[in-house]
């Protein structure tokens, strides 16, 4: 079982490299961006090497480490990958670069920056391959602290705001996680995921509960839908969940644009796999208790955040709120698995909707954090001015420019060779079969999404050309060879979507089998 | 009564009696070889050897423990109270080393070094009494050469008012507590903790063993610095010579503590219900109400604290309320008691290390005197930062794992609602913590002076703290087994 350690080791590169650049004295920023680059690139080999020896063939854990750790607690150190670990895995490996590319020199503090974007790495890493919670939540909470950082020393003129609301929202959420845990422990004596889940298909998970942590004679029913409410507020406020959405606007467009790529591309994920990995198996029944009300509220944040984003007048919060709506699409098709009968029949279309969600959330992670790069890239020429109407006719100016950003946000809006449909369309042909209700209500979200982002390409791009841009000029040779991998990933899935869904093909049949539904 | 085993005793008591003869060396080297010397000189000669003594004194207890009880529970001494002592001498070793730089420069080394071995063995008697009358009189004994050695600045108002202020309310409250113990007495005829225990099972609803419960919570209450006992610790913590106020912070709560813990679960455990069958004991309202308080009022109130040292104190004071929780959480609490207070005092000595180095240097310890510490000093920034960490619970440093094993102790008692408070007030108390982490990385200063080297032993015992409060949450285990095994043997 303990094989190479390959897992820890890839938590370990970016945790080692962080420390090292902390240490650095804050002139040597130059060197800090270097040695960071370097350091993610080994990450990233690390990945796509996890990706070559990664068998397609089997369902059960892989690269599995497990070590005892605490035996007075029962707690084991265990990791372990499966398609969704190794596509998270994976988009971390690949957003983190960019991410770096696009910061470029930092010379305020440049080392604890770098350092920093690194230790949020780390806990990425970490959270992604855990498999018990208590070091789970070490990582999930090791992610939080860099990037309150990041946006309350780096971001913008209201980042000290942005900053403690991002952090007490997700400080909440991460309570209530840890309640839902401290009680599964205190019921069955593990912290460990597996285990717990097959208590919980045993159906033996809820009555231990009860029978070990009797608070305020709650019945049976009623303490499980507590823990499961506590464990849920944890990841909708993460993703987030309308009306859990509050701190994501704020923190977005305050935070530097290389962490605001972090927060949408990678650690709004954080929520969705929590949801796959943890909530979806620990707690079936709950979830299919409340699913039509769960089914409403996805419904809400796909319709509100795009109808929101429609209002929006500064470029950032518009992706930020086009983000909400994005991961709307997620949870609504994690929901509508929960909800309706169980069969062979349905089975295709739950199937369908969960390589949706898997499909969409690796490319919204790339398309995302693809969109605010380019906004930086303009913001970088515009000397910080963003706002919707401050631009016009850019297309003149920096043709290659808008060109590859209108590709980046033709797939936001689900263009059909490009990978944002995909998973979009997966997503909606399951739920479709499902609640056809549900997939009807949230069309409305990609009509609107289609709105915003042609209004956007039309009012920066096209239209007479603003005098003040006349110099505006075009992304430079360096520049294009960045941005060129991310744009031909997107050409890539979107033509061959089998080069991402042959990793989670097997995943995804094991976990609809798993909850049965 | 049967004649005394001196020899018994003896063997027993012999760490303890090795460090008062280590503390009455100290004085005779620093008035026989020291004197005339320049005061640097006098602090490590006094200081060298009352650190040795220290490290053969933790030595002898690790390597070749004795265990036994004396005179029915006068002295006891089993593996758990031998880890307690362990650690208490740790303390009290760091805290020598620490000051080696204290900012006040010491006017008798020998006698503050005295001191701190004197305070440190009154603390070891207190963890090894079973007995009403010893537990008193080890706490006196305590409280005596803490208070000296608050006020031993002689120089600094601050530092005689920290003093006073600490004699005061600890003489007001240790009357109390004797009065309780007294009632105690006279309710259960007895002063040996198993037998008391018994008596007060008897005794039922007497109410005069309520009020002595509540003149001892009284007299504990003020030792842990628990709300609403609590007024003398900000001007303590921030008024003392720095190594005081470090040992006040760490092992008099690591002593205070493990002696609340004994008599409140093992004295008042079998008292039974005030009203009704299904209300908590009266112990676990009172306990639960301090706790609760302290947790609000000491995050709340060192969230505006601009001097570190009402920081630490007011964060001291929030702690008191989790450790409270252990209390709370009855025989289950124990081990995970032990294991947070001895890592909070680890935590809590280094910190005041660091301040003691900032002090020394700018003559003041407000958070803007840390601002650029981290260009100066990057290691024991560092130190700092994981101390600060660990204080609030960060994973993974040794305070989390304290935290987690409280408050997992806490919610299987079934205080809930403490439970939920203690998590919210926690990441309160982040912010406060996180502060003063800001000031030493990123904090703008104009001050460019050149500041003096840190003296080595206080570097190398900051390390040593650093890297323990590490170790410790990273593999529980290390101290966890040791607990759990220690508390199997002693029959909890």
């Amino acid at each position: 079982m303990n094989g190479f350690p390959i897992l820890s080791l890839l938590t370990l590169v970016p945790l080692v490299g962080g420390l090292i650049l902390l240490g650095l004295h804050s002139r040597q920023h130059q060197l800090a961006r270097r040695l960071a680059l370097a350091f993610s690139g080994v990450s990233l080999l690390g990945v796509l090497l996890l990706c070559g020896w990664f068998d397609t063939g089997t369902e059960s854990m892989q690269f599995e480490e497990r070590y005892g750790w605490i035996d007075a607690l029962a707690v084991d150190y265990r990791l372990g990958i499966d398609g969704l670990g190794l596509l998270m895995v994976l988009l971390t490996g690949i957003v983190v670069p960019m991410a770096l590319a696009a910061a470029g020199p930092v010379p305020d503090r440049g080392p604890a920056y770098f350092g920093l974007v690194l230790l949020l790495q780390s806990g990425l890493f970490g959270t992604f391959t855990a498999l018990n919670f208590f070091h789970w939540f070490i990582f999930w909470e090791l992610s939080l602290i860099p990037a309150f950082f990041l946006i309350k020393l780096w971001g913008g003129p209201q980042r000290s705001a942005a900053a403690i609301q991002f952090f007490v929202y997700t400080m909440v959420g991460s309570i209530g996680l840890l309640l839902a845990f401290l009680a599964i422990y205190l019921a069955v004596g593990t912290f460990d995921f597996m285990e717990i889940a097959e208590r919980a298909r045993q159906g033996t998970l809820i009555p231990a509960l009860s029978a070990s942590v009797g608070w305020y004679d709650l019945t049976t029913r009623q303490l499980g839908f507590v823990i499961f409410a506590a464990a849920f507020l944890g990841f909708a406020v993460k993703v987030p969940l309308v009306p859990l959405h509050t701190w994501l606007p704020a923190a977005y467009s305050e935070a530097p644009t290389a962490t605001t790529m972090l927060l949408t591309g990678l650690m709004s994920k954080m929520g969705v796999y929590g949801f796959i990995r943890i909530v979806l198996p620990i707690f079936p029944e709950a979830l299919r208790w409340v699913s039509v009300p769960l089914l409403w509220l996805a419904v809400i944040t796909v319709v509100v955040s795009a109808a929101a984003a429609l209002a929006q007048r500064d470029l950032k919060r518009m992706l930020a709120y086009s983000s909400i709506n994005h991961l709307g699409y997620c949870l609504l098709g994690l929901f509508a698995i929960t909800s309706g009968a169980a069969g062979e029949l349905v089975a295709v279309e739950k199937s369908a909707a969960l390589s949706g969600v898997f499909l969409q959330m690796f490319n919204h992670g790339l398309t995302a954090a693809a969109l605010f790069w380019f906004v930086a890239l303009i913001e970088k020429r515009s000397g910080g001015l963003r706002g919707l109407g401050d631009f016009g006719g850019l297309r003149t100016r920096a043709p290659v420019l808008c060109g590859l950003m209108g590709i980046a946000l033709f797939s936001s809006l689900g263009l059909p060779g490009l990978n944002g449909f995909v998973g979009e369309f997966l997503i909606f042909k399951g739920v479709f079969g499902l609640t056809p209700w549900a997939a009807t209500l949230s069309t409305l979200g990609l009509l609107l999404t289609a709105v915003f982002i042609l209004t956007m390409i039309q009012r920066v791009f096209f239209g007479p050309v603003n005098p003040a841009w006349s110099g505006f000029s075009e992304l430079t040779v360096g520049e294009r060879w960045q941005v060129a991998p991310v744009i031909g990933l997107m050409f890539l899935i979107g033509i061959y979507p089998q080069a991402i869904l042959g990793f989670t093909n097997r995943t995804v049949v094991t976990m609809i089998k798993a909850v049965g539904y | 009564m049967s004649s005394i085993d001196y020899l018994r005793l003896l063997q027993l008591a012999a760490p303890e009696t090795f460090l008062t003869l280590t503390g009455l060396m100290v004085l005779a080297v620093d008035l026989i070889v020291g004197r005339g010397s320049a005061p640097g000189t006098r602090i490590i000669l006094s200081g060298s050897v009352a650190a040795t003594g220290c490290l053969l004194a933790a030595g002898g207890l690790f390597l070749l423990p004795v265990y036994g009880t004396f005179a029915a529970g006068m002295l006891v001494a089993d593996p758990l109270t031998v880890l307690i002592k362990v650690s208490l001498v740790i303390l009290t070793l760091f805290t020598v080393l620490l000051a080696f730089s204290d900012a006040a420069p010491l006017a008798d080394p020998g006698e503050y070094f005295a001191l701190l071995l004197f305070a440190c063995v009154g603390m070891m008697f207190l963890t090894s009494a079973e007995d009403l009358l010893m537990v008193f009189l080890a706490l006196e004994f305590t409280s005596l050469s803490l208070y000296i050695l608050a006020a031993f600045n002689k120089q600094s108002p601050h530092s005689t008012e920290a003093g006073i202020k600490y004699f005061l309310f600890g003489s007001i409250s240790a009357a109390f507590m004797l009065f309780g113990l007294s009632l105690v007495y006279g309710v259960t005829g007895s002063v040996q903790l198993p037998e008391v225990a018994a008596g007060l099972a008897r005794a039922g609803n007497d109410p005069l063993a309520l009020v002595a419960l509540v003149m001892i919570a009284m007299g504990f209450g003020f030792k842990v610095a628990a709300v609403p006992f609590h007024l003398w610790a900000p001007d303590v913590y921030q008024g003392a010579p720095i190594p005081s106020a470090a040992l006040i912070a760490s092992g008099s709560k690591v002593a205070s503590f493990f002696v609340f813990a004994k008599v409140v679960v093992i004295g008042f455990g079998g008292a039974p219900a005030a009203v009704g069958s299904g209300a908590a004991p009266v112990w676990v309202i009172l306990l639960g109400i301090m706790a609760a308080v302290s947790m609000i009022l000491g995050n709340l109130a060192a969230l505006v604290q601009v001097s570190v040292r009402r920081l630490l104190a007011f964060s001291a004071i929030a702690h008191a309320g989790y450790m409270l929780l252990g209390i709370l959480a009855g025989t289950e609490g124990f081990g995970p008691l032990v294991y947070y207070v001895i890592t909070y005092g680890l935590a809590t000595v280094g910190a005041f290390g660091v301040v003691s180095i900032v002090q020394a240097r700018t003559g003041s310890d407000r958070l803007c005197d840390f601002a650029g510490f981290h260009r100066r000093f990057p290691v024991l920034a560092f130190c700092m930062l994981i101390f600060m960490l660990s204080l609030a619970g960060i994973p993974p440093l040794a305070g989390f794992f304290g935290k987690f094993y409280v408050f997992a102790a806490a919610v299987k008692a079934g205080s809930l609602a403490l439970f939920i408070l203690a998590l919210a007030t926690s990441t309160v108390s982040l912010f406060y913590y996180l502060q003063v982490l800001k000031q030493i990385y990123v904090g703008e200063t104009a001050d460019a002076s050149h500041w003096e080297p840190v003296p080595i032993t206080v570097s190398v015992a900051l390390l040593a703290m650093a890297f323990g409060v590490t170790l410790l949450g990273c593999f529980p285990d290390l101290l966890l087994n040791r607990i759990t095994i220690a508390l199997r043997i002693t029959g909890f």
